[in-house]
């Protein structure tokens, strides 16, 4: 492990008492009681601040969140599509970045961000977001995370845990599990290909607590292209009641089904480290969601022994899945 | 590129140009602020060319090599929400693949400009023109024009960025070209002064919709039933405002550049004691030009009508026009099977505009030129020699003709 972290130039939120009082986004939204990616919109806003815009890609965070006329965002928002959450952020900061160096608008730093789901991000925008963090525009890529495309009814999507019941995977008397992929390793795979984008984290919404905003203000710091991942536990996707939904967060974490770190140039350090902290079962996480609830001993153990590779056998533990070798080919 | 310097304040300069280096030419005189590009035969030579100007310092852009065309476009469509005024372009399938993107710069209401290189569409691949990529657009709410000479291209980028950035239209422009045969063919073109442009062009202003702090809107939240048809409408009234916005746009350029275009939407070639015409889109206006002035030879009144706008379409100047005809045959350089009567599509909307006429001329189409295939100018004498019988009162079995197909 490296001795020697890098040091950003940010204004760290320490304690709870110093996140700013000012809301940029508010009332008006109709997200679901406990929704941990309302959390994130919210505290991304809140970190950030006034002079922000903000494209949201269609999603639950779209659909549930911006209705005409009550609007929760104080600060500049727009709609863009499903896939077009990384091209929509090079748009906007290609604009401002001319508009600016040709006299046309005042120089100022404006943080540029998109807001995407699982679905748009992970799976039908990853390409437009790749393009983008191939640019040298300062933009913020975060990829709501709810395991699956929570606004259609629940299906699944390249980011939902193995095993889970969704509209599109239930089980049946014939096939007990139908969604069969295991989760795509999203903000890694950006990393790992993308070696001149600077800042790439995962986070939760709650734990630890005040990490979620500080890593958004790492990330507008650093500039450049940058993106964060965030695990965004959904009461109604997962079938859990809505009081659980910080604690199923922590669980994930816990139990190293979802890792929690930063790479920064290049180095990776763990915000959680499950190696040293040690790991709770993943059945402790699982059992607390009715979309597991037709797993059998045997799908928990696969799982848990999936995370176990995961943390003991890869390269760079819950980051990337290779393993050096000196063999030649051949 | 062969140069010859004229020192006027209008014009800078002579120069052998082709359609796609032409449009290049004028992106450059319209100071657009965000260029996003993608390679598809045949438009991407506007980029080619684009990129090398930027390169050269004669143009201050972004230049993004987008990674689809979807990309592309929306990358243009957010860079048009911030205020900046923006360029993008594609061709045949390419054109298909960033149609999301398309629909949503129309219905948001943004201004930028868009070339559209015509190309068959997919499968089987075939690089040459075909009308149904831009045609695609007809009822999205986009401004759509074709350009038949590298004149008319460049001049064309500005006039579509005037017109589109208009407050009272403020809508997204598609100039189309014909594939190979105007993009790739080489013309005289007269370039304009930055000057003269400075003049004609106002810079982009987005109002209050532009998109940023100092402006804090919520652009595009989710409206149900409760809005969208208030939204349509608005839409529809724009398009309409487009038709009375035009001419005065076509009055200015005429002012600043010379008396150019008689009629802003389409070029009437000696239809004044026509009895019989051919409509076309695009390149073809050069054979069929040349089959009229020889049928007149013959002492028979053919005339052609290109027509340039077909977003908004000219109704009320199309039925003037060829409401004096005995005869209009379409040239549909597109295919929409299954369409009324088997038509393309030009023609169903020229048969709906001269429906409501008590006198209505006999209204036949042809289909031809497809994938690329040559319109020469004894396919163009045949039409018009098929129209001329059709006007006569002659029957056929089918309103239809395929032109130059192997049968």
């Amino acid at each position: 492990m490296a001795s020697q972290l890098p040091v950003i130039d940010y204004e760290k939120i320490k304690k709870i008492h110093d996140t700013p009082l000012e809301e940029f986004y508010t009332s008006g939204h109709r997200t679901c009681q406990g929704c941990e990616s309302a959390m994130v919109m919210r505290d991304f806003a809140k970190a950030s601040g006034p002079r922000t815009v903000v494209t949201g890609a269609t999603g639950c965070m779209y659909v549930a969140n911006t209705s005409y006329l009550t609007t929760p965002w104080i600060v500049p928002w727009m709609h863009t599509q499903l896939g077009a959450g990384g091209s929509s952020a090079v748009g906007m900061a290609a604009g401002l970045r001319a508009l600016m160096r040709k006299g046309k608008i005042p120089q100022e730093k404006i943080n540029v961000i998109n807001f995407s789901g699982d679905l748009g991000a992970g799976d039908m925008g990853i390409g437009g977001i790749s393009g983008a963090l191939q640019t040298d525009y300062d933009l913020l890529i975060i990829m709501y995370d709810n395991e699956s495309a929570a606004n259609t009814d629940i299906q699944a999507t390249g980011s939902t845990t193995y095993g889970a019941q969704t509209t599109f995977t239930p089980p049946g008397s014939k096939h007990r599990i139908m969604h069969r992929r295991w989760k795509k390793n999203v903000a890694a795979m950006l990393a790992v290909g993308h070696p001149t984008c600077r800042y790439v984290a995962t986070a939760s919404a709650t734990f630890p607590a005040l990490d979620f905003m500080n890593k958004t203000r790492k990330a507008l710091s650093i500039g450049g292209p940058t993106f964060i991942h965030t695990f965004d536990p959904c009461p109604k996707g997962w079938d859990f009641h809505p009081r659980y939904s910080h604690e199923l967060g922590e669980l994930g974490v816990k139990s190293g089904i979802f890792p929690l770190y930063e790479i920064i140039d290049g180095q990776v350090i763990y915000t959680y480290d499950a190696r040293q902290k040690g790991r709770i079962p993943v059945r402790e996480y699982l059992e607390k969601q009715g979309r597991f609830a037709h797993l059998i001993d045997e799908d928990v153990d696969y799982i848990q022994h999936m995370v176990d590779t995961m943390w003991n056998e890869w390269e760079i533990p819950g980051v990337a899945p290779f393993r050096a070798g000196l063999s030649v080919a051949g | 590129m062969a140069t010859v310097v004229q020192e006027t304040n209008v014009w800078a300069r002579d120069a052998l140009l082709n359609g796609c280096q032409a449009v290049a030419q004028a992106v450059r005189l319209a100071d657009v602020d965000v260029i996003a590009a993608y390679p598809i035969r045949p438009y991407t030579e506007v980029m080619d060319a684009l990129s090398k100007i930027i390169a050269d310092g004669e143009l201050d852009s972004e230049y993004i090599v987008a990674d689809s065309e979807h990309s592309q476009f929306e990358i243009v469509k957010h860079a048009s929400s911030v205020g900046a005024r923006a360029f993008a372009g594609s061709s045949g399938t390419g054109w298909m693949y960033g149609f999301e993107a398309l629909v949503v710069t129309a219905t948001d209401r943004l201004c930028p400009l868009f070339v559209v290189g015509n190309r068959a569409l997919d499968d089987p691949g075939a690089f040459g023109v075909e009308h149904n990529d831009a045609l695609a657009l007809r009822d999205m709410g986009w401004l759509l024009c074709w350009a038949s000479t590298a004149q008319e291209a460049l001049e064309h980028v500005l006039i579509g960025y005037r017109i589109a950035e208009d407050q009272r239209v403020l809508m997204p422009m598609a100039l189309a070209m014909d594939g190979a045969f105007l993009t790739h063919s080489q013309h005289m073109v007269k370039v304009p002064s930055q000057e003269a442009v400075k003049r004609f062009l106002p810079p982009y202003n987005l109002g209050k919709r532009r998109l940023h702090p100092d402006n804090p809107v919520s652009i595009a939240p989710q409206v149900n039933e409760d809005w969208v048809m208030e939204l349509r409408r608005q839409n529809w009234e724009a398009a309409r405002r487009a038709r009375t916005v035009i001419p005065k746009v076509y009055e200015s350029f005429n002012d600043i550049f010379g008396p150019r275009y008689a009629n802003p939407f389409f070029d009437e070639f000696m239809c004044e004691d026509a009895e019989v015409v051919l409509v076309g889109l695009g390149a073809v206006a050069m054979p069929a030009r040349t089959a009229v002035r020889r049928l007149r030879e013959r002492g028979k009144k053919a005339g052609y009508v290109n027509l340039r706008w077909f977003r908004p379409f000219p109704t009320e100047q199309l039925r003037a026009t060829l409401g004096r005809m005995k005869g209009v045959g379409v040239i549909d350089r597109n295919f929409a099977h299954g369409s009324p009567d088997n038509g393309g599509i030009v023609v169903q909307d020229i048969r709906s505009c001269l429906y409501p006429l008590t006198q209505r001329p006999a209204v036949t189409d042809f289909i031809g030129g497809l994938g690329g295939r040559d319109i020469s100018i004894d396919d163009c004498m045949r039409m018009l020699e098929i129209t001329f019988e059709a006007a006569a009162g002659k029957q056929r079995d089918e309103l239809v003709t395929w032109i130059g197909l192997r049968e």
